[in-house]
């Protein structure tokens, strides 16, 4: 299929939407709670939490014996839970830093969710395939129900946001001082990470355990690029979520043998590299055309201060002199003087240049009005 | 050589290969980069196995190895931009890279021998049947060569390098002082990082090279603050849940590298709860004492603080100074154990020891130096029956 054609198809194919869908509402929730994640520098927790949630779908299935996918992301969510709290506990109660804890949970978690995934698949009787789509992803098995699921929770984490959303922001910025006004912090620090937690559960099936932090990073760290306002860039990191689990699941769509994971992480990485370079704010562009533009000012004003120095000790200011006295000096290059000239606050007349009344007032209030 | 033992002797090389510079990681909080690498190799591994059709080649292995140096190279490239934190940084970085190598291996699904389930979990069983033949004898299985190469240079650069790697990883700034470029010996550590993860990968899969790497280091590190110590204990519980992983997964039928870390995990879990001063439990029983420790001093100064017999009456202390029951009757039982008080008819009253102790504690508060709680805590012979 090709990617026009699953345009033109998004509107009169059933499955077609229904996917869509799924991969957008998923994308938005992700950009969402992924900002909290990535402003609470927990960015990694996202990579851990996903791993964690492995074991948690594989004992699902062999308790119940369902491929049922409420069933299975419950058990996903449990175990997701229990690695979160476990990172906490390793790192409030033991000294191993919060990386050795995230980097021990995620691998030892997935290691174990492996052994049983392995073990399952060598059981005769089980009809076990289509268990490991978890690592990857297949949007393509998204049915109705799953994305109302997705919906319902979304529309929940949203009403959540809007009712906390003052003790959510003061949590994010100052810690200390939201538990000095009385707020519990731990009570809303324990419902943002449930919500991020929820948010990986529920992108296991479209992107898998393996890359599903990079749906929850990279919206929003593209998002931080273009806004300094949390509320701002949650909307902008769910419209960048959004589009890449479209965008990523038509492209996966278009070719064979493509799980959706890895081609929604590329798009969103797209993204991330475009703000990162093209944000006018902070991007990398331009900060260096700033840099840039600052260094041939303080040429301009060095220049300027040096001709100021020399107009000084004449009695008239439009005494000229010579351009030759300027080269030896590093300020000095032909495009400051021909800057100068247009803001008239020099005249150049043949080799010779002199200091207008302007330029004598701007060279001597120069250190002034900075 | 059998194939069973073949297959333990690949795992505990792979394991101790992966424990010691895991070790280094884990004690510079660098842990997630070995996330990292392991994920991001990945396109240098198809890249390379495209040009070399061989695994195991050197060729591969360098390649490899070199996109990981390059990871690393991106993630602090984007920090310093300061766009985003670190942790962000390596969680952008990782995916993306390791994506690229997925979709390489799905679209080239014919030419390539490699597929996901082995990107994620190795092929250890299959590694004795891949063998080194050197003219017409049959040497060993190629990935116990190559592994054994990787372990053998490991073990001699931590041999040549231990001092300055010790100094470099506890103090930064006095390794450069003395003259060993810490900038050198962290890009030394994260190649040979690299290269472990990459000859370990076939073995062991992408994200179980990172618990290989971590998790017996972690489990050493709270048993014991010397560095040496913690090295061999490392290596120790590496090559013992190598060959215990592989019996279990004999015996589940289940895969052996899922199987190697879930004992890794278990022999964690046992450290993290009992380890004699550093696991949980030791800590949650050293958290209490030490509660006791304060309620037995704020109780002392009330005592030391009231003359009149109301404040001093057993009954009024639990709700003088606000204490559950149980707890104040501990810290009275504590203090008459330690012939700090005497209570006489239901008032308590300090003895001259604990008129004594209460005095230095005051002290103490007031100097607030840490060395004296300590010597006051001995010289009472507190907490000793």
């Amino acid at each position: 299929m090709e990617l026009s054609e699953y345009f033109s198809q998004l509107f009169s194919d059933y499955t077609l939407r229904t996917i869509t869908m799924g991969t957008a509402i998923l994308g938005a929730i992700c950009g969402m709670l992924g900002s909290f994640a990535v402003l609470r520098k927990q960015s990694l927790l996202g990579d851990a939490i996903s791993h964690a949630a492995l074991p948690g779908i594989a004992i699902a299935f062999l308790i119940t014996g369902t491929k049922d996918t409420n069933v299975l992301l419950l058990g996903a969510l449990v175990s997701g839970l229990i690695g979160t709290f476990w990172i906490r506990g390793m790192v409030t109660k033991t000294h191993l830093k919060s990386d050795t804890a995230l980097g021990l949970v995620l691998s030892l978690f997935f290691g174990f969710g492996m052994l049983l995934l392995t073990f399952i698949q060598k059981q005769p009787n089980a009809n076990q395939a289509g268990l490991d789509k978890y690592l990857f992803g297949q949007a393509a098995t998204l049915v109705e129900k799953d994305v109302t699921l997705m919906a319902v929770v979304t529309g929940i984490c949203l009403i959540i946001m809007l009712l906390f959303w003052k003790e959510f922001k003061i949590l994010l910025f100052d810690a200390d001082y939201t538990k000095t006004l009385g707020f519990n912090t731990r009570f809303i620090d324990i419902l943002i990470t449930f919500f991020i937690v929820l948010a990986i559960v529920l992108g296991l099936q479209t992107v898998g355990v393996v890359l599903m932090s990079a749906m929850l990073l990279a919206p929003a760290a593209a998002a931080r690029q273009w806004t300094n306002k949390l509320s701002v860039m949650i909307v902008l990191a769910a419209i960048f979520g959004a589009f890449s689990g479209v965008f990523g699941t038509a492209i996966s769509a278009s070719q064979n043998n493509l799980s959706t994971g890895p081609v929604i992480v590329l798009v969103a990485s797209v993204f991330v590299l475009f703000s990162f370079i093209f944000s006018p704010g902070r991007g990398v562009l331009f900060k260096q055309l700033r840099k840039y533009q600052n260094r041939r000012d303080l040429e301009l004003q060095k220049t300027l201060q040096f001709m100021f120095d020399i107009a000084k000790t004449h009695e008239r200011i439009s005494h000229p002199h010579a351009i030759k006295i300027l080269n030896n000096f590093q300020g000095y290059t032909k495009s400051t003087l021909k800057e100068l000239e247009e803001k008239e606050w020099v005249k150049v007349k043949g080799q010779s240049w002199s200091l207008t009344e302007k330029g004598y007032d701007a060279a001597a209030n120069l250190y002034n009005n900075n | 050589m059998d194939a069973q033992l073949e297959i333990q002797l690949i795992a505990a090389v792979v394991a101790i290969a992966c424990a010691i510079p895991g070790v280094f990681l884990v004690l510079r909080k660098m842990a997630l980069i070995s996330d990292a690498i392991s994920h991001s190799i990945l396109p240098g591994i198809v890249i390379g196995f495209f040009i070399t059709e061989d695994l195991n080649s050197p060729l591969l292995i360098l390649l490899a190895a070199v996109t990981g140096v390059i990871t690393v190279v991106m993630v602090e490239s984007i920090q310093k931009t300061g766009l985003v934190k670190e942790d962000t940084a390596i969680g952008l970085v990782f995916p993306a890279l390791f994506s690229i190598g997925v979709i390489l291996i799905a679209k080239n699904a014919n030419d390539v021998h490699l597929d996901v389930d082995a990107v994620l979990l190795g092929e250890l069983a299959f590694a004795p049947f891949d063998r080194l033949i050197i003219g017409e004898t049959d040497v060993g299985p190629k990935s116990l060569w190559v592994m054994g190469a990787i372990l053998s240079i490991t073990v001699g650069m931590l041999f040549a390098f231990f001092k300055e790697l010790k100094v470099s990883t506890f103090d930064a700034g006095l390794s450069a002082a003395l003259g060993f470029s810490p900038v050198v010996l962290h890009y030394g550590l994260m190649t040979i990082s690299s290269v472990t993860v990459v000859g370990a990968f076939e073995a062991v899969g992408a994200v179980l090279v990172v618990a290989l790497m971590i998790a017996p280091a972690a489990t050493a590190y709270l048993l014991t603050s010397d560095l040496k110590k913690m090295l061999v204990l490392s290596v120790i519980f590496g090559v013992f849940s190598a060959i215990g992983g592989y019996w279990m997964a004999h015996f589940l039928d289940a895969s052996i590298a899922g199987s190697m870390t879930t004992v890794l995990g278990l022999v964690f879990l046992a450290v993290y709860l009992f380890a004699p001063s550093k696991g949980l439990i030791a800590v949650m029983y050293r958290q209490r004492q030490q509660r006791t420790e304060v309620s037995l001093l704020t109780f002392l100064l009330h005592l030391n603080n009231h003359e009149e017999e109301s404040e001093r009456h057993v009954k009024h202390l639990n709700e003088h100074i606000n204490w559950q029951k149980v707890r104040s009757e501990t810290v009275l039982e504590l203090a008459e154990k330690n012939n700090l008080i005497k209570i006489d008819k239901e008032i308590v009253a300090l003895t001259p020891k604990g008129k004594e102790f209460t005095d230095l504690a005051l002290e103490y508060i007031i100097t607030n130096k840490d060395e004296h709680i300590e010597h006051m805590k001995d010289d009472f012979f507190l907490f000793r029956g």
